[in-house]
């Protein structure tokens, strides 16, 4: 039998058995109410708690059984394990009933029940992260088995081009062997990093100060919008705005002052990124800025500053933590960004210092590592996941920094709201 | 029986708004004539609305120099509202309308070329809970004399610091830790490094808004004997709610109710023989 | 002793100065931002909406045997190359479907070549210039003319620009959205309610916390990662397919729908919660029926701003391939499909220049819907803000 018939048997006849120990308890607990004896839970209560005592382990058998045979590979007839799965939803049934006494607590059960399901849901985020961690990990631990992670690190020549042959066991076939160096792309990375700082950390904090401290009412319920349609946009047209009409604007203006600009140069999704990022630095600073308590302004302003001054010496200042930790968490974003780069920056890892070369970065070869149709085991595919690897833990701890950094500020200040 | 005729007049409603250059008809004729009882700031038909509701109702009072000023009454009686007008802190909020004159050494402080900035400049203020900057102790007492240019060498500097925590009673205890946060300070040392700070830029008349209402009965002790002192060099105004610290410090009280100045008279007549029935109610505590 | 105002007025106007230029300055700054977003949508728009229109000829069609058999034969020579390649291809099909067409001739609007279409919005085409005379003349007796392009909406993918369209992408991003929504609208609210209702405060709870933070900064390239490792090569789900999109998206998802809802249900006064418990009800009774009604408005709207966020997102669809070229409308959760977005990057990477036009056509689109999207969720707050 097909999966989905299988699937579909199983769930067909546990709705039925569901719908039995629903009606079953329900009738034996008002059975027992009738004859005029207390009881903890209503009759509903007890009919619910035999339906979940029913499904419960039926459904925990079979999918106990079905990832068994997932990550041990063992075969289990699927037959079998249908058949198991329903005998013990009967067995479920018949306790459920046989549990229907007026001195049982349903309601509790179905409480406790209730909240397992609920703290097995908020585990799914840990497990989330952990899966991120294990795939991402495990991939690396096998590149890193065919290639030295000492080159990896200080290697300063990316060429994967031949490592397919190497997987084909035809090494000697390709002439020049693979080279995965990564500085490179952590190189370009970085640049590209650096110039979408340059934009957004000023234009996102000094639209923030101007929001929060001088815009009137207006202006303030009118700009937070229009910020917010900037984040909004998808990076993949961000990214297609920086390579057709920002990436040829810097080759003229490059031109005019006689310049030679790539039309991969790193300025133009550089200078796009940092647009993307500006609300994002623009709202969390506002918010940091608003929360910095109005007596520390007036005490500032009751000395005889100027306003400019009591933003600058007092307001900004107080804010800082924030800011820093909204610049940390921005950064973190630039530095995972993807779209804009893989359709603005170049392809060739070239390690320069002029924005105006083309240059390529982590997050460029992971993608162009999985898109092509390569083996999966080649040392090419898998150097994506040592990429990532190095991804993952550069923005996780710029994350945590932050995070600590927010939570001071927000002790500070007492403030719940960030 | 002086005093008796300074509450009847100030009490007594203007009947018409006074130009500045005019004797002031209401104002208390203070209990002696002593060259340091001269006027700091005078304050006439003085109104006052957040939006639509009038929260300062046509005031008059006179503010002597070196004395400390009590305002008093039950809470929301306008007498924060009204000291804020006198460094014009309430410019900072939205939708507030003043007219009326609050006048300080011969200019009318709300007139349009009076510069706030020169104004708090010469009237400071310290706030109901203690606000020091996020900077260290020394860099909360030298900012602004600093930025003002009161001093620009160093050594004036440490001096002018010393000088300000030393008014505040303060260098003794901070003498050895100058360049840590003001915010590691205990409450009632932070109000007083505001004190210092307010100090620091040499001002002519320092507002108290509530001062020691967020501190313990040992600071408000220490805060209160400071303000005995500081009347010496600067002319203070204290808004208090409690009466007894008002009848401690003040040399003159006003009694502030639903807006207006129902009595403003000498402390000592005002407590011991008050003339007005609501502000006698206020004082025995039958409200407030 | 003390200065006068005016002496000291007169120190303070530099600094008054200063003061004035950072509020200049800032106000630049924010009309920097606004200016940026003036100039993309002005860019997009010229860019995009000529790919609403399409080129169309009238011309005369031959339905005779031979075209049936070579379909170029049904168009006059001097046209040939005027007319789109895929429209003929469709013509004996159409003979089939049709037996009475064969032998007749009939002057017809047909679907133009790309190149014409870039002609007549006036764009660089490569047309030869005796194929642009022909253009000339047939648009001047009025036989060549731009209508509303349907096909831009009705049809898949396609490598010839004029028959490109965006419904099999529109398709999938329905598709990989339901499941999206599925799996994490569900998990996600009942891992806020566990976390604000029912969980104790202690390290395991603020571990789950920290991480959730954590995820919503995640790089989504990350994600992608995982769902071809975990999903794709551990589970075997379909690669391509909605599914693991979907699945993929979820979990980019989740991290702000639960901080939504948590911030939702937060909202909701404790009185809420004690008035309930005082009538004896339940934790989860309490929860059921009082705090979650009150919070879905707030729930709602995160969960509409977290499905904008997962329909503009691409990166990680790349990774798991859905960028695959999909020609026809699909409708099937385990068969390769691609996404709006990333129909546009696909788009984008396109050498002949007509599809610049349906990139930002494309995405003209994509910003109505997620504006639509992210508008509703504006409104949705303000109606049902409720202050307690």
């Amino acid at each position: 039998m097909q999966t989905n018939q299988i699937l579909a048997l199983f769930c067909g006849t546990l709705l039925v058995l569901g719908l039995i120990a629903f009606f079953l308890g329900r009738a034996k607990a008002a059975r027992v109410r009738a004859s005029g004896i207390a009881m903890y839970a209503q009759p509903d209560q007890y009919a619910w708690f035999s339906v979940l005592s029913t499904a419960g382990p039926a459904i925990a058998v079979g999918a106990v059984g079905a990832f068994v045979m997932l990550l041990a590979g063992a075969e289990i007839p699927t037959l079998y394990l249908l058949a198991a799965s329903l005998v013990v939803g009967c067995a479920g049934l018949v306790m459920g009933i046989a549990l229907v006494r007026p001195d049982f607590h349903a309601r509790q059960a179905i409480e406790r029940v209730i909240r397992f399901f609920l703290a097995g849901a908020a585990l799914i985020s840990i497990f989330t992260t952990f899966g991120i961690l294990i795939s991402i990990v495990g991939e690396a631990i096998r590149f890193f088995q065919m290639q030295s992670f000492w080159d990896f690190i200080t290697g300063t020549t990316w060429n994967p081009g031949a490592s397919f042959l190497e997987a084909a066991g035809r090494a000697e076939e390709g002439g020049s062997a693979a080279q995965f160096g990564s500085v490179p792309l952590f190189a370009g990375t970085f640049m590209i990093t650096l110039v979408a700082m340059l934009v957004a950390i000023p234009v996102g904090l000094l639209s923030a100060i101007y929001m929060a401290e001088f815009a009137p009412q207006r202006v303030r319920t009118l700009a937070k919008p229009v910020l917010e349609v900037l984040a909004g946009i998808p990076t993949v047209v961000y990214g297609f705005f920086a390579a057709i009409t920002v990436a040829p604007i810097i080759v003229d203006v490059a031109g005019f002052f006689g310049l030679d600009a790539s039309f991969n140069n790193a300025l133009a999704p550089g200078i796009v990124m940092g647009i993307m990022i500006i609300p994002f630095i623009s709202s969390l600073s506002d918010d940091v800025i608003n929360s910095v308590p109005d007596s520390m302004r007036q005490g500032s302003l009751a000395l005889g500053m100027t306003k400019g001054e009591t933003i600058r010496d007092v307001v900004v200042p107080a804010a800082l933590p924030g800011i820093i930790s909204a610049s940390l968490l921005a950064m973190s974003r630039a530095l995972g960004e993807t779209m804009i780069v893989v359709m603005a920056a170049g392809m060739r890892p070239n390690l320069t210092a002029n924005p105006l070369e083309d240059m390529t970065t982590v997050t460029v070869r992971i993608v162009a590592a999985l898109t092509g149709d390569q083996e999966f085991a080649s040392a090419e595919t898998l150097s994506a996941f040592a990429l990532g690897l190095v991804l993952f833990v550069v923005t996780l701890s710029l994350n945590l920094v932050s995070v600590i950094m927010i939570r001071r500020f927000r002790e500070k200040y007492r403030i719940n709201n960030l | 029986m002086m005093n008796i005729q300074v509450a009847e007049r100030s009490v007594s409603p203007m009947t018409g708004h006074q130009s500045k250059g005019e004797p002031a008809v209401g104002a208390p004729v203070t209990r002696n004539e002593e060259a340091h009882h001269e006027l700091a700031i005078r304050v006439r038909d003085l109104n006052l609305w957040y939006g639509q509701a009038q929260a300062l109702k046509s005031i008059n009072l006179d503010v002597y120099q070196k004395n400390v000023t009590a305002l008093i009454g039950p809470s929301g009686c306008g007498k924060s509202t009204f000291l804020r007008c006198l460094n014009r802190m309430n410019d900072l909020i939205p939708g507030v309308r003043i007219d009326g004159l609050v006048e300080m050494d011969g200019r009318d402080v709300n007139e349009a070329k009076m510069d706030e900035v020169a104004l708090r400049r010469r009237v400071g203020m310290v706030f109901q809970k203690p606000n020091p900057f996020p900077k260290s102790i020394y860099e909360n007492v030298a900012y602004a004399p600093r930025m003002h240019d009161l001093v620009s060498r160093k050594t004036d500097v440490d001096e002018l610091v010393e000088r300000a925590l030393r008014d505040a009673g303060l260098w003794e205890e901070v003498k050895d830790k100058l360049h840590q946060p003001g915010t590691s300070l205990s409450g009632g040392q932070q109000q007083r490094l505001c004190i210092a700070r307010a100090i620091a830029v040499q001002p002519d008349v320092i507002l108290m808004d509530e001062p020691t209402s967020a501190l313990d009965p040992i600071s408000t002790a220490t805060i209160e004997d400071l303000m005995d002192k500081l009347k010496q060099q600067f002319t203070i105004i204290t808004v208090t709610h409690n009466m007894q610290q008002a009848a401690r410090v003040a040399d003159y009280t006003a009694f502030f109710h639903l807006g207006e100045v129902v009595e403003y008279n000498d402390t000592q007549a005002m407590f011991s023989n008050p003339h007005t029935k609501k502000a006698e109610d206020y004082i025995t505590g039958r409200y407030g | 002793m003390s200065q006068p105002f005016d002496e000291i007025s007169a120190q303070l106007r530099r600094r008054h100065r200063k003061s004035a230029r950072l509020k200049w300055i800032s106000m630049g700054a924010l009309g920097l931002a606004g200016l940026f977003l003036v100039l993309f949508f002005a860019d997009m728009l010229v860019k995009g909406l000529p790919a609403f229109q399409q080129a169309r000829i009238q011309v005369e069609v031959d339905y005779s045997e031979r075209a049936s058999q070579l379909p170029l034969a049904a168009v006059q020579e001097n046209v040939r190359p005027l007319v789109s390649r895929g429209y003929l291809r469709l013509i004996p099909g159409r003979m089939d479907d049709n037996p009475e067409l064969l032998g007749t001739t009939r002057m017809e609007w047909v679907l133009a070549d790309g190149q014409v279409d870039q002609y007549l919005k006036g764009h660089h085409s490569k047309l030869r210039d005796s194929e642009q005379a022909v253009v000339d003349r047939l648009a001047a007796q009025g036989r060549a003319e731009l209508r509303f392009n349907t096909t831009f909406f009705t049809r898949g993918d396609s490598k010839m620009p004029e028959l490109a369209g965006i419904a099999a992408a529109a398709m999938g991003t329905v598709l990989t959205l339901l499941v999206t929504l599925a799996v994490s609208f569900p998990i996600g609210v009942m891992t806020a309610v566990y976390l604000e209702e029912f969980a104790p405060d202690n390290r395991v709870t603020q571990l789950i916390e920290i991480n959730i933070n954590n995820l919503a900064a995640i790089p989504s390239i990350l994600f992608g990662l995982l769902g071809l490792a975990i999903f794709i090569n551990f589970f075997g789900v379909p690669r391509s397919t909605p599914v693991v999109g979907g699945l993929t998206l979820a979990l980019m998802t989740l991290p702000v729908i639960i901080i939504s809802t948590r911030t939702a249900l937060r909202s909701v006064p404790d009185s809420i919660r004690h008035a309930a418990f005082g009538v004896g009800c339940s934790r989860w009774q309490v929860v059921r029926d009082h705090v979650l009604p009150l919070a879905m408005p707030g729930i709602m709207t995160g969960s509409i701003i977290g499905l904008a966020q997962a329909m503009g997102e691409t990166a990680p669809l790349i990774i798991v391939g859905m960028v695959a070229f999909i020609p026809d409308v699909g409708g099937s959760f385990t068969e390769a499909a691609t996404v709006l977005p990333a129909q546009i990057f696909t788009w984008a990477g396109e050498p002949d220049r007509a599809f610049i036009e349906k990139t930002s056509g494309g995405i003209l689109v994509l910003l109505a819907v997620l504006i639509t999207l992210n508008a509703t969720a504006v409104v949705m707050r303000k109606k049902f803000e409720r202050r307690w």
